[in-house]
């Protein structure tokens, strides 16, 4: 059994639900969709019992109605788990994993700025990477932002 | 302590420490740092809403522009990508073509930075001595791909230029002279005394602090990570390369330039042995500009550290979204805890050590109007009555071109 049949066993052992929820896209590259009520118990597992110690970055989607955010997780031998979950623009709210990583608290100010999530337990900071003057409730990375000079 | 023992300064964004634009607001007692935040977003360009709006040949020119160091690492990663989306077999005399540039890109980078480096602690001989050198591996990227940074080089597909003998056998001059210099670079960082005090101590950041902090690349491995992801998530053609990834102990500024100094000698290694094995055979393929859907997450060892896309595709020539993390965005928070409780005299070089690149982190792009008085928005027929002017002084007339 390869290494990521053994990550896909682990995650079953603990969380029958994931059942159809798991790819591996090919070695080295696993993704896993967790619904946001099930998302800390799944990510907590990941990095504590299956050694993801690495948070690589955080990748925010506009998908129609809702926003998805992709978690990609390295364990230091070069595997890489995205784990993928998704919240309704309308209430777009997330938890913050700086408890986890330290350094996540930049990716999940972009997700605050880029797409309009906004992130429990994130603590007061700079913005990152828009400026101080950017007019609230504009966001870039949705699909319906059209940049006032996107012709020149 | 009392509230008025501290004192707080702004360094940045513009500081003649700083190479690029980027803000720190340094809390300080006397002379000892003890507190600093970080401000970045002065570079933001908005390359990856600007991806969505272009064919995946259009972003890779444009992603190859995220930053002037790490050009090809960035164009390679993004095509690496959409070649594995759209299951294209790119042949194995491009990949090694790609390789080749990669590592030539690794040793301008770590060379430029060693000057840096060298500048920051008051060593400008240091500084000479490599960007000088330096410009050895400059000629040679410009020789193979025709231009000194973004070089060009890429294509969905394949590569835009073959290699002919006499280049290679150029290049192996080169890398002969490189080894030579590196050598010297080697010997005085392991003998002269003031870099060795000036560098040790400094910026510590421990084995632990380094996982926690999930840094990459260089300052990763001088505090003893052994992470690369050229051996770890072998790309292009560095499965058939034998090469050592440098780890060292030291946990400060004198083991970051000290594991720099020893890649540059593996990349010397890895380009003869690419020169040597470099198959025979046609260096691109055609591929549709309809990419199909799918997604995928891409991981390059640029010289800074790991760098990594996510491309999804939605079966049209345009990309659904582009995630572009580049390696000083996973360090710059490590560079807050290797200052606390040191001097603000070791700020510039402990910044220096992680290598950043803000235009890379913040993938921004800064537009100035053709008259400096009025600084503005070049429009797009300001840009198009500019070039065409451009070339008429110049002979050439393409007023009809639109």
């Amino acid at each position: 059994m390869g290494q990521e049949e053994k990550i896909r066993e682990g995650f079953l052992a603990a969380f029958g639900y994931l059942q159809d929820k798991i790819t591996i896209q090919r070695s080295r590259r696993i993704f896993v969709t967790v619904d946001i009520e099930k998302f800390a118990e799944v990510f907590d597992f990941a990095v504590k019992k299956l050694g993801f110690s690495v948070l690589c970055v955080i990748t925010g989607l506009d998908e129609g109605d809702r926003l998805t955010f992709i978690y990609h997780l390295d364990d230091g031998s070069g595997v890489m788990l995205n784990l993928k979950t998704g919240v309704s623009k309308e209430r777009p709210v997330i938890k913050t994993v700086t408890e986890y990583f330290p350094s996540a608290e930049v990716y999940e100010r972009e997700l605050v700025d880029l797409l309009g999530a906004k992130v429990e337990g994130l603590l007061p900071g700079y913005r990152y990477p828009l400026p101080d003057g950017w007019p609230s409730g504009e966001y870039p990375l949705r699909k319906d932002w059209i940049p006032e000079n996107k012709n020149g | 302590m009392a509230e008025r023992d501290k004192f707080k300064i702004p360094v940045g964004p513009q500081h003649p420490s700083l190479k690029e634009p980027t803000s720190f607001s340094v809390a300080l007692r006397g002379e000892e740092i003890t507190g600093i935040d970080v401000r970045l977003g002065y570079n933001h360009r908005g390359i990856e809403k600007a991806c969505e709006e272009r064919t995946y040949i259009q972003d890779m020119y444009l992603i190859e522009r995220i930053c002037g160091i790490c050009s090809h690492s960035h164009s390679t990663c993004f095509i690496q990508g959409v070649e594995e989306i759209a299951k294209i077999e790119v042949p194995k005399r491009a990949l090694y073509i790609r390789t080749l540039v990669g590592e030539l890109e690794r040793i301008h980078s770590h060379l430029l930075w060693l000057g840096v480096a060298g500048h920051e602690i008051g060593f400008d001989t240091l500084l000479m001595y490599t960007w000088r050198d330096r410009e050895i591996v400059m000629d040679v990227l410009a020789l193979l791909t025709g231009n000194r940074v973004n070089y060009g080089i890429n294509t969905i597909g394949g590569v835009r230029r073959d290699i002919t003998r006499e280049q290679m056998k150029e290049v192996t001059r080169a890398m002969d002279s490189l080894e030579e210099r590196t050598k010297y670079y080697i010997k005085i960082a392991s003998e002269e005394t003031t870099i060795i005090k000036r560098l040790s101590g400094v910026g510590v950041l421990s084995k632990e602090d380094a996982l926690r902090f999930c840094v990459v690349g260089p300052t990763a491995r001088a505090s003893g990570v052994d992470h690369d992801v050229r051996r770890d998530d072998p790309y292009a053609a560095y499965s058939e390369i034998s090469f050592n990834v440098i780890t060292d102990n030291h946990n400060d500024v004198y083991g970051r330039t000290v594991v720099r100094l020893k890649e540059l000698m593996e990349s010397y290694k890895i380009i003869r042995q690419l020169l040597e094995k470099l198959p025979e055979g046609p260096v691109s393929v055609k591929v549709p500009r309809k990419i199909p859907a799918g997604e995928v997450v891409s991981r390059y060892e640029a010289p800074r550290g790991e760098d990594l896309h996510y491309i999804k595709a939605n079966g049209t020539d345009k990309p659904e979204r582009v995630k572009v993390r580049a390696p000083t965005l996973a360090n710059i928070q490590a560079v807050k805890h290797m200052l606390k409780n040191r001097l603000l005299a070791d700020l510039p070089i402990v910044v220096a050590a992680i290598d950043p690149c803000f235009s890379c982190t913040d993938r921004l792009i800064s537009v100035r109007g053709e008259d400096e008085e009025t600084p503005g928005i070049m429009t797009w027929e300001n840009l198009h009555s500019y070039s065409v002017e451009w070339y008429r002084k110049r002979g050439l007339d393409f007023s009809k071109l639109k």
